[in-house]
This record gives C-alpha cells, structure tokens and sequence, in this order.
C-alpha cells in the first residue's frame, strides 16, 4: 500500500501527472469573482465562505477524470485487480493520494485566496478547518464515481453528474461551518455533521468503489 | 500447486464464448492454448485470473497462485524501468528486481523512463513483471507481440527456468516457443453454441 501511495504521488509531481490543475482552477475562480461581481467589499465577504467552498469542490471535480482513467488505459488496474492488494485498500490509497495532491494544496490555499474575497478575519480559521474536514469526503466519493465510470469513454461528465449530488451535504455542512466561523455565531453543529459525514464516507465508500470496479473490469 | 479446470463456461458481454473446458495444470507442466481471433483465449484467462466470474463450472487452486499478463502491460510512463518493477515488486510483497533485469537484459535500460523504451523493450519490461511476482502461475495472454526473434528466446528461456523452479504456465500464442513438453489446448471445439445462451448472462445489473 505505501508502493502504491509513493508511486501515485511521484506520478502525481511528474510531468502529465496533473498535480495544480485543481489548484490552479481554485486561483483562477478566486481571482476572477471579485472581478466580475465589483468592488463591493460587504457583499463578497458575505458571499466569500460559500464561493471558496464551491470553488475547492469544482477544482476537486476537475481532478477526479484522472484517477483511475490513466490506471484503466495501460492495464494497471487488471494487474492490480489480481495482486495481493485487496480492491478496496487500493481505492482508499488511491483516494488518499488524491487528496494529498488535490485536496491539501486546495486548503493551504484558501486562507491567502480568501483574502482577495475580503473573508472576515473569525472565518479564516473556520474556513481551514472546515476544508480539512470536508475535502477528503470529496476525494473518497469521487473515487466512487471514478470507479463507475472508469470504462466509458470521455465519461468526464457522466462522473460529474453521479459525483454532484453525492456532494452536495459536504458543499452544505461545509459552508456552513464556514459562513457561520465568519459571522462569529455557534459552528458546532454543522461541523459535527460535516466530520460524520466525511468519517462515514470513508468507511463506506472503498467497498461500493471496489464493487463497482470489480464490474467494470469484467 | 496445481490448477484444477472442471467443465468451465466462460462469456464476455453476457454472451457465453467457451463451455465444457476441464483441464489440469500441475507444477512444471506448460498449456498453450491455441484457437482463432476472437474464440474466447482472453476471456478463458481473464476468468481464470479471476477478473470476471464464470458462468459455470470450478476453478480450484488459481486464489493468489496468478500472475497475469494481458496486451497492456500496466507500465507507466513516466517511471523508469527500475521504479516500475520495484513498484510491482512492493506490491506482491517482495524486494528482489535484479533477477527480472537479468532474465530479460534490462540492465542497460534501467534508468530510463518506460515512455521512451521501444515496444519491444516495454513488453520485456512487462514479462519481467512475471518475475518479480513470486507467483507460481503464469497466465500470459499472447506474450510475444512485438518481441524480436531474440526476445522470444530470451522468454522462452524464462519460461522454462520458471516451470524448472516447479513453476506452471499458460500460455494463449500463435507462435511456436519451442517449449517442447508443452501440452497444446485448442479452444475451437470448446465454442459454446446458441443453446448455451438459454438464461446465460455476466451482467451484473441486468
């Protein structure tokens, strides 16, 4: 497991690996809004908690077309398939190292990128913290999506449409505990859902994306 | 070690290919399966590798005794040659690639990046995978595409080096390997027919 998690990093850093698409998506989005919506500080740092957070789902999205596609393509995933690595370990490594190279960049960038939204100084931390606890759910569940797709050809947004809805209670909780951090009122509640959320992803999902997996393969 | 094959029926896409193989492999012994494009030599090994469930029949002895080779060879290409072995090696829980380098002379290629070898230097790149398995099995679907008559020596030599080490192989080619204890399967007699299609299907949604 720890070959696999080396190698999908060092692929990750290596050229074509894809590593800052998200990232660089994040910036672009981030820079632009303030542009487009004007220079009315109340209103972007109203509206700043929610925009970071759909702009670090989006770029999460963009990544997700690459994480078994490439694996699919040259025969890794049958190799896999029939090594002594259970399917579901693999996932979740798969997933794990998606996220280290999509997920963490995204929030070690959205305190500097909040700034250009004008975020109230309380939402920093929360913004942080809620990004640390929501984005892997995004990886797990992405990787689900990834796995049901994996053989269809372009299916980049047959993924996006299974993959959103399944996204939609970390975008919520996640904005919330953001939104709420910012204005200065109780963020407990929806941050206690957003960690059951992402904890019971992660328990789960390996074994639905394995299962689905499995079927493509035949 | 040995593979047991009793009255097997294999499909792909919900239509059965082959029905009615039985077959044993035991430790030394090497099976080449023969037959036409397109008269289910894949789909025999794929369920034999355990990627895809037969429709009916038993398999005894293929849990975690495999190591499949298919047309890709699930290299990548910006790793080198030394970092994609070691990765396969990592992940069926070995250290060794010299012996692998050596079988199949990768010596002088080590360093550089599998997506600038040649496709014949790749599917030796691939074959050595074998090696750093440690599995007993072979299961190796056409494994002398791209190969040059050199290199199908230097397999054959691999092959019978593994089988010597009571290793067993299979092996779906159209080549002569001049393995000469090899057994010959043809799979052409084993076609499944339109009856067999009565209530057959793999799909698992349907």
């Amino acid at each position: 497991m720890k070959a696999l998690l080396a190698r999908d990093l060092a692929l990750a850093l290596r050229a074509g690996g894809g590593f800052g698409l998200g990232l660089a998506f994040f910036l672009i989005v981030t820079v632009l809004v303030p542009l487009s919506v004007g220079p009315q500080s109340e209103l972007l740092a109203r509206i700043a908690p929610g925009l970071l957070w759909l702009g670090a789902l989006l770029a999460c999205l963009l990544s997700l077309d690459r994480l078994l596609a490439l694996d699919w393509e040259d025969g890794t995933l049958d190799l896999l398939a029939t090594s002594p690595l259970p399917l579901e370990a693999a996932l979740s490594v798969k997933a794990l190292a998606h996220w280290i190279t999509t997920g963490l960049p995204l929030v070690l960038a959205a305190p500097v990128l909040g700034v250009l939204l004008n975020l109230p100084a309380p939402g920093f931390f929360w913004l942080v913290i809620s990004l640390l606890l929501g984005t892997p759910a995004l990886s797990v569940i992405g990787s689900f999506g990834a796995a049901l797709t994996v053989g269809v050809k372009r299916g980049g947004l047959l993924m996006s449409l299974l993959v959103l809805p399944l996204y939609v209670p970390t975008l919520i909780f996640g904005a919330e505990v953001a939104r709420r951090g910012a204005v200065g009122m109780e963020t407990q509640t929806p941050l206690l859902m957003l960690a059951g959320i992402t904890l019971g992803v992660i328990a789960i999902m390996p074994f639905a994306s394995a299962a689905a997996l499995r079927v493509n393969l035949r | 070690m040995s593979l047991a094959v009793t009255d097997l029926c294999v499909a792909r896409g919900g239509v059965p290919v082959l029905t009615g193989i039985s077959f044993d492999l035991a430790a030394g012994q090497v099976l080449i399966l023969r037959g036409p494009n397109g008269s289910g030599k894949t789909t025999l090994l794929r369920t034999l590798a355990g990627l895809q469930p037969p429709l009916s029949g038993q398999i005894e002895g293929a849990e975690d005794q495999i190591a499949y080779a298919a047309h890709s060879d699930g290299l990548k290409s910006m790793l080198s040659v030394d970092e994609n072995l070691t990765f396969w090696a990592q992940v069926f829980g070995r250290k060794d690639i010299d012996a692998a380098i050596e079988a199949f002379r990768l010596g002088e290629l080590r360093r550089r990046l599998a997506g600038t070898l040649s496709a014949g230097q790749k599917r030796r790149l691939g074959l050595a995978r074998l090696l750093v398995t440690g599995r007993p099995i072979w299961m190796l679907d056409e494994p002398t595409v791209s190969l040059d008559v050199d290199a199908v020596a230097m397999f054959a030599r691999a092959v019978r080096a593994h089988l010597a080490q009571g290793g067993a192989a299979l092996i779906a080619t159209h080549i002569d390997l001049g393995l000469d204890d090899a057994q010959v399967l043809d799979v052409g007699p084993f076609r499944a027919s339109p009856e067999d299609l009565a209530g057959a299907s793999d799909e698992a949604f349907l």
